[in-house]
């Protein structure tokens, strides 16, 4: 296998562990806005008390995935940062106020109204911030993003703001927040604030399917040529139906109470969606100009850079797993 | 105000905000780490209690410090792409390191700041001990990418393209090892005497509070160690300038003409137009002896390089005076405490000394924002040194004024928050009884 298809593996790995994990985390802040009910405040402090030790290393993620395009796909990074730099701006603020507003809620002492206005914060950033990766991550499918000679030539704005794209947008956003929903019914032993989650992600999960059948309704004119990958390849129609399957299972476990199996299957679920998208477009790394081989750096880059990747790896998985072990033992 | 200025300024903006919460991510821990070894190992109860207080402090400063240090990530492509798409391949390695060290950091300061109950003491202790040493790894390698920055290595250009690039080569750049030990200490320095300032301010009010009594000792001699350190560093700093980027050395020096045996001055203000410095105060074969460490060493003048390829010299000049001015300071203030340390073997609480301390507090913060102004404005007007100027770098994005001033509204916005915060969560005198319920979150 070429070295730059390890990396884009790598890549694709990190942002999949980066949507499971800090996804699931800016779901949360979703769930705190729409907290509601007896148990309003109940809600609040489970979803608190689940992010609060995981959030930053959660987010690492994202910074993994932005230092392997600029040091393995560098022409792909600039090309990213050019077209779409107002999402992305957009994205980053909501990223400074998601952390810091959920820090200064948590150290900010116990007034009602400080709680109140950084819990407001903590909440519309953690819905902006998942729309606008979404809306990055629509644009770069749609193929709006044209390049000539390594440089972007179209403009600033049509590439994303455009239906296919934000549709991506409100169906990550509800991917998260149904992602959210899930972990959150095993973060409480508390029945009534159970049902409160579980009545929530099957929501979650409804709107997920809604979006998701729009956004396939879009791509035909939005995202053509990602809509050929995920209808006419060979492995289009098993794919499709597998990932189906995974979302009925996970509604269905949801439905009976199994719990643990819901959550495996809505991070499957969530794990298939961004395979198939990334296998939709592969050999492109931004549709339909630039390939993952003419953005790779050489070789004598990528080797070692593999090599400290799986150093890293050695280091950081136990303690990540650690952190898990100590915080989210069940 | 051009794109490319704003451009400018929203780095340099996001840098000089970052750079405080970075500092604290790498030291604080080292200070609650040794409060709690006094805990653990002494059955200190003030030890506890700070480490508790500490603990609260940065866990706000390295939330703000984790987000600000990405959207510097992006800022890297989002200003400058052309930058990155030529660069990044060749001196992103220590970014990708410093992906795990800051992984490494952010779990174990969740165990840290959430697991007091929930791991055994000594977990615990390691857990900081883990912050403590990946928060310096990942300063480290952040600081050689900025220093091949300044003195590029590890590629070829044949024909406008990069060819036969080595990362380990690039990392191993020439300014590296100056750069990172000078920004090391820095944070060590800075960190510990604005904690010391602060705790030696109240203590001054409530002299037998050994809450504030044990913090200053602990923060001053973190503090006051680098403080000393840092002019061995700083020397061989200045010396990998003067090898490596003669037109920085001349302008941090206000050093117009190629002169053997030049003179090292003291303040003054460089007048480009009359092309000297004026209002100086010069050692004789000063620079020389500093630079080259020989004292009719040649340094050469800004005269010996063309207009377009000169940085603004009053800037860093005035800049480095600062720099300077304020590490002295604090390697005096280090140095006094220590004497007085050595003579009555306890810590210096004399009122006027606690004052002192008090009084170059935040001297270690403004080194380091003069440093970081020095070095990079010092760079100018290249991006990469001698290889790629700042203005081919910057993006072909219009109306750049907008974030900018978006970013430093928000960020102004946050430092007032912080401030309110540490004000009253971190650093005021624990109330009795109160606190022992309210330090369990």
């Amino acid at each position: 296998m070429p070295l730059e298809l390890w990396l884009a593996g790598v890549v694709m790995v990190s942002l999949n562990l980066y949507a499971l994990g800090a996804g699931a985390d800016f779901g949360g802040g979703v769930w705190d806005m729409l907290a509601r009910g007896p148990r309003e405040r109940a809600q609040r402090e489970t979803i608190a008390h689940a992010i609060g030790p995981i959030w930053e290393a959660n987010h690492v993620w994202l910074i993994l995935v932005i230092v392997l395009l600029f040091v393995a796909f560098p022409v792909a990074f600039a090309a990213l940062a050019t077209a779409l730099h107002i999402p992305l701006t957009l994205m980053l603020i909501g990223i400074v106020l998601r952390g810091s507003a959920f820090t200064f809620r948590g150290y900010g002492g116990q007034d009602d109204a400080v709680q109140r206005r950084w819990g407001r914060t903590f909440a519309m950033a953690s819905v902006v911030t998942p729309l606008m990766l979404g809306v990055c991550a629509g644009a770069v499918a749609s193929g709006a993003i044209r390049m000539r000679g390594g440089r972007v030539v179209t403009d600033f704005v049509s590439a994303w703001l455009a239906p296919f794209p934000l549709s991506i947008g409100l169906f990550t956003l509800a991917l998260f927040a149904f992602l959210a929903a899930v972990y959150l019914t095993l973060e409480t032993e508390d029945r009534p604030l159970q049902d409160d989650f579980r009545r929530r992600a099957l929501l979650a999960a409804l709107a997920v399917g809604a979006m998701a059948l729009v956004c396939f309704l879009l791509s035909s004119s939005g995202a053509p040529s990602i809509r050929r990958g995920l209808a006419r390849e060979w492995w289009s129609l098993p794919f499709q139906a597998v990932t189906g399957l995974v979302a009925a299972g996970a509604i269905g476990a949801l439905w009976t109470r199994r719990f643990p199996l819901a959550r495996v299957l809505a991070m499957a679920q969530v794990t298939l969606v961004l395979w198939g998208w990334g296998l939709a477009q592969f050999p492109y790394l931004i549709e339909p100009d630039l390939t993952f081989e003419a953005a790779a750096a050489p070789a004598t880059v990528l080797r070692p850079l593999l090599a400290a990747l799986g150093a890293g790896a050695v280091v950081a998985g136990p303690s990540l797993l650690y952190l898990y072990r100590v915080f989210k033992a069940r | 105000m051009s794109d490319l200025f704003a451009a400018r300024s929203q780095m340099a903006m996001s840098l000089a905000f970052h750079i405080v919460f970075a500092s604290a991510g790498i030291a604080m821990p080292v200070l609650m780490a040794v409060a709690e070894a006094l805990w653990l190992r002494q059955g200190d109860e003030a030890g506890r209690a700070l480490a508790r207080r500490w603990a609260k402090g940065t866990a706000i400063l390295f939330a703000v410090g984790a987000v600000s240090g990405t959207v510097l990530s992006f800022e890297l492509g989002l200003l400058w792409p052309a930058f990155m798409a030529f660069a990044g391949p060749v001196f992103g390695m220590p970014f990708a390191l410093e992906g795990f060290a800051f992984f490494v950091e952010a779990i174990f300061l969740g165990v840290y700041l959430y697991g007091w109950d929930r791991v055994s003491p000594r977990a615990h202790w390691l857990a900081g001990a883990m912050v403590a040493l990946s928060g310096t790894l990942s300063g480290i390698f952040v600081v050689i990418a900025n220093a091949w920055m300044n003195t590029p290595a590890g590629f070829r250009l044949e024909g406008g393209r990069v060819v036969e690039v080595e990362p380990l080569a690039a990392m191993a750049n020439s300014a590296a090892l100056s750069e990172a030990l000078h920004m090391t200490l820095a944070a060590f320095a800075a960190v510990g005497f604005a904690v010391a300032a602060i705790h030696a301010h109240r203590l001054r009010r409530e002299p037998r509070n050994l809450f504030h009594r044990r913090a200053v000792a602990i923060a001053l001699t973190v503090g006051g160690t680098a403080a000393l350190l840092q002019p061995l560093s700083g020397d061989l700093s200045a010396r990998v300038v003067a090898r490596s980027q003669p037109a920085k050395l001349a302008a941090l020096e206000g050093q117009f003409e190629t002169e053997r045996g030049a003179p090292l001055r003291i303040g003054g203000w460089p007048d480009e137009a009359a092309r000297r410095t004026r209002y100086a105060v010069e050692i004789p074969y000063g620079l020389s002896l500093l630079a080259f460490h020989d004292p009719h060493a040649e340094v050469r003048g800004l005269d010996e390089f063309a207009r377009a390829d000169r940085p603004p010299v009053a800037v860093v000049h005035v800049a480095f005076q600062v720099m300077v001015a304020c590490g002295a300071a604090m390697a005096l203030t280090a140095l006094v405490g220590a004497g007085l340390f050595l003579r009555r073997r306890r810590l210096p609480d004399a009122a006027w000394y606690l004052r002192l301390v008090t009084l170059t507090g935040p001297l270690g913060f403004v080194a380091m924002e003069a440093g970081w102004t020095v070095t990079e404005v010092g760079r100018q007007p290249w991006i990469v040194q001698g290889v790629m100027r700042t203005s081919e770098a910057v993006t072909p994005m219009p109306h750049l004024a907008f974030p900018f001033v978006s970013f430093t509204i928000l960020y102004l916005f946050l430092a007032a928050v912080v401030i309110v915060l540490l004000r009253r969560q971190v650093f005021a005198s624990p109330r009795l009884g109160a606190d022992a319920a309210a330090e369990k979150g």
